[in-house]
């Protein structure tokens, strides 16, 4: 009943093809929207707006940019850590050395710089693919972990490789307060999904998904395998450094290699896994999931006031917090995202199901 | 029906004592300082960060129970896991930084790596930061690194004791010349932080200094210990920290390298270091930030006020090892300046500017030191704004298989050698950040 779409007459071709063509959906996107831009700001902490939802924004950018290449694209990547410090070290850089640029024009910059890395190192996705690929991408991780440490000129020769960022402005305006923060990671997020949106349903996403299901039939109704992957890559890359450049910037003021390691890698691949492969909504519900949770289960015991030791607190979030990664694959392996479609047909139905 | 009464009924009685609970709650934290405490009780830090969360616990405990406050200001303190992972320290700093009426009163990470991540941040907070013995090297200069205080000594004072140490077995610092020293480092702005100090004595002294990195956490080895095999320094300095430190000594076991001419930070000079390599780590030495292990007269109160009471935060066994006093020392510290900061803005709970004020103005003579029954535990120090650290001196101390042994006199870092690269180094932090330098003589 909710979700009917009985009664909404395309005239247009362009209303036909439009990214939400129910009126529900563009409801409901809108009411998010709504809340995200004026509902939050208004209403939301500090420590709500810099340790929950700055970091969910970020690292759902990251995980967006991710999903392009292992949900739509069917390439596995473990290197997502090292091209988020791409973009971060980038970015640093480009400030660093060109005083007169914009860091917002630098992470665009850095983004660019993550893409010719995330190409290269696509390469040997031509040749190889599954598990293997997945180890000589994290080859790329360990690599990338390895010259951001090492190579001193990257940190601009800072002697503990710990680095800071300069501040972020345009025309005068200073992105210094949460809210400013919060808004300019929303809006970097809004903007990047209805690029990967548009992406997705055009000619170039159909190759990933066609190279994903099958190469080798993609291959024959004529689909360039290396153009695909390598794009794929590459889009991949240029969300996943504009990702690390706002980490580092927004997010953490001031970093060393360790905020980029294999871990985060890990991470972000599980946000992807559990959230959906292949949804764009799914991103965000991984990253939620991922990002929200562990900080909830560690403060739940105060909230109820149950006196717990620190220790115990932090053993028994990752038990429980594991065992619902265990629980959620089980009950739904196609993700977060595929419980909220079922959860959209049964509304469509309700209150008559047959 | 009834049953429905009797859930709306308990609600409401829920509601009411809740409330009740609330108001008595808040006027109760009027008189309240609150102190955050960022710990790590589980991952492979553990070891190190178990003991010194609790000595700081201990004392805040001590505090309240034998003095009822400071100054009669009830001490309130929460405890947050970092897991020293810098992200989650953030997290943790966020999540308490507004607590109590006041605020935090002083954040100690015990880790560089949140340190770097926070420093900026606590300057927009007014916030300030007790790095004792770790941090950033630079932030001694207090005239840049307002809110930061890395008492007692940085790594740099470390670094350089421990070449000086090293010069008196060998008859002198000439007599360096030609030698060969090995850095083992946690690779992170923790174990690089004593780069620049040794290559600026390695140019003066003519030594030569080899720097091999252990990636974390530390339980893997083998190449650097295989380097050390081949190259043969004569003296291994280790700056590990957590599991790196027991792995390093039972490799230097396995390559057969003695010892006795291993030289740990303070940080890799307690027991959970050394107990795990067994006999095996017998003639190990390391720095000692100031204490060894040992109990004074203010340990027998907290087994007397806070164990005897049941509020201990860890094993009545562990009272008095290495890491333990140096929590203790860490809220000892930290208590004084809040005491030294309530002499001059009144006996209530102080903002994070006035702890400020508190530090930067801390001064412990050994007549206090003794009342605080610390006596022979800690040096007289006197922090102001041009050092933020108080004292430079240290001692090193080995391991005989049982115990810590002092085998040193107290040796002082050398200023003519430390103090022109902190000047230029928080010249260069000032100058990135546009930061204008405080005068130190108007305040």
């Amino acid at each position: 009943m909710f979700y009917r779409e009985a009664g909404q007459f395309k005239t247009t071709y362009g209303a036909d093809q439009a990214v939400f063509p129910i009126r529900q959906d563009q409801v409901f996107v809108a009411i998010w929207l709504a809340i995200g831009f004026f509902l939050v700001p208004l209403i939301s902490s500090e420590y709500l707006l810099r340790a929950i939802l700055i970091p969910f924004l970020i690292l759902a950018l990251a995980a967006l940019g991710l999903n392009l290449l292992v949900g739509y694209c069917g390439q596995l990547s473990l290197g997502t850590g090292g091209f988020m410090a791409v973009g971060a070290y980038a970015a640093y850089n480009l400030c660093v050395r060109i005083p007169a640029l914009n860091p917002l024009v630098a992470f665009l910059l850095a983004g660019g710089v993550a893409t010719l890395v995330g190409i290269a190192f696509g390469i040997p996705s031509l040749r190889i693919k599954g598990y293997y690929l997945a180890v000589a991408t994290l080859a790329a991780q360990f690599f990338l972990d390895w010259v951001f440490s090492r190579v001193a000129w990257f940190t601009n020769n800072t002697p503990s490789g710990s680095i800071s960022a300069p501040p972020v402005t345009l025309f005068q305006f200073a992105f210094d307060t949460p809210v400013r923060k919060y808004l300019l990671c929303l809006a970097f997020l809004v903007l990047f999904a209805v690029v990967a949106k548009n992406l997705v349903r055009g000619r170039i996403g159909r190759a990933w998904m066609a190279t994903r299901d099958m190469d080798v039939a993609a291959e024959i109704i004529g689909i360039r395998p290396m153009y695909a992957k390598l794009s794929a890559f590459a889009v991949s890359s240029f969300f996943i450094g504009v990702a690390g450049g706002l980490w580092a910037f927004i997010h953490l003021g001031s970093w060393e290699p360790l905020a980029f390691d294999v871990n985060r890698s890990f991470s972000i691949l599980f946000m992807v896994i559990i959230g959906g492969l292949g949804s764009i909504l799914g991103s965000f519900l991984g990253a939620a999931f991922i990002t929200v949770l562990p900080l909830l289960l560690n403060q739940l015991p105060q909230w109820l006031s149950v006196p717990i030791s620190t220790a115990m607190i932090s053993h028994l979030e990752a038990m429980i917090f594991g065992s619902l990664i265990v629980f959620f694959l089980i009950v739904e392996p196609l993700g977060l995202a595929r419980l909220w479609r079922i959860a959209k047909e049964k509304l469509r139905l309700w209150p008559f199901p047959y | 029906m009834p049953k429905l009464c009797d859930a709306k009924t308990l609600l409401l009685a829920a509601a009411v004592t809740g409330a009740l609970g609330a108001t008595s709650e808040l006027l109760a934290q009027a008189n309240e300082q609150f102190i955050p405490a960022l710990v790590y009780r589980s991952g492979p830090y553990a070891p190190n960060g178990v003991p010194f969360a609790n000595g700081y616990a201990d004392y805040l405990n001590l505090i309240n129970e034998r003095d009822g406050g400071i100054n009669g200001v009830k001490i309130v303190f929460e405890e947050c896991e970092t897991g020293y992972a810098t992200d989650r320290g953030v997290e943790c700093y966020e999540r308490l930084k507004g607590k109590g009426p006041t605020g935090a009163a002083a954040f100690s990470p015990l880790s560089t790596g949140i340190t770097y991540a926070l420093t900026e941040k606590v300057s927009a907070d007014k916030i300030p930061l007790i790095t004792m013995g770790y941090g950033r090297s630079e932030s001694v200069d207090g005239s840049v690194f307002m809110w930061n205080f890395p008492l007692l000594g940085t790594y740099w004072d470390a670094a350089d004791v421990l070449i000086q140490h090293i010069g008196n077995l060998n008859g002198g610092l000439d007599k360096l010349k030609g030698k060969k020293i090995a850095l083992v480092y946690h690779d992170s702005p923790y174990g690089k932080e004593p780069i620049p100090l040794l290559q600026e004595r390695s140019r003066r002294h003519g030594f030569e200094l080899v720097t091999i990195p252990v990636t974390h956490p530390g339980v893997e080895q083998k190449a650097a210990w295989l380097q050390i095999r081949q190259g043969r320094p004569d003296y291994v300095l280790l700056w590990g920290w957590g599991v790196m430190n027991s792995t390093a000594i039972k490799e230097a076991v396995a390559v057969n390298y003695p010892r006795d001419h291993m030289f740990g930070v303070w940080w890799a000079g307690a027991e959970p270091d050394v107990l795990p390599a067994g006999a095996d780590a017998k003639g190990y030495n390391a720095l000692a930030l100031q204490h060894s292990a040992g109990q004074g007269p203010v340990h027998a109160d907290i087994l007397k006020y806070v164990y005897g009471k049941g509020k201990g935060a860890g094993q009545k066994e562990d009272v008095g090892h290495v890491l333990y006093n140096r929590g203790l020392i860490n809220s000892m510290l930290l208590v004084e300046s809040i005491r030294t900061a309530q002499a001059k803005f009144g006996k209530k709970p102080m903002t994070g500017e006035q702890v400020r004020w508190g530090i930067e103005n801390l001064n412990l003579d050994q007549k206090r030191i003794s009342q605080l029954g610390l006596f022979g535990m800690l040096q007289p120090l006197k922090v102001s704004c041009n050092d933020h650290e108080g004292a430079r001196q240290a001692r090193i101390h080995q391991w005989d298989g049982t115990k810590w042994v002092f085998v040193s006199g107290w040796i002082q870092a050398d200023e003519s050698v430390i103090r022109p690269m902190v000047d230029e180094a928080s010249a260069k932090y000032a100058k990135e950040k546009n930061l204008v330098r405080r005068d130190c003589k108007v305040s």
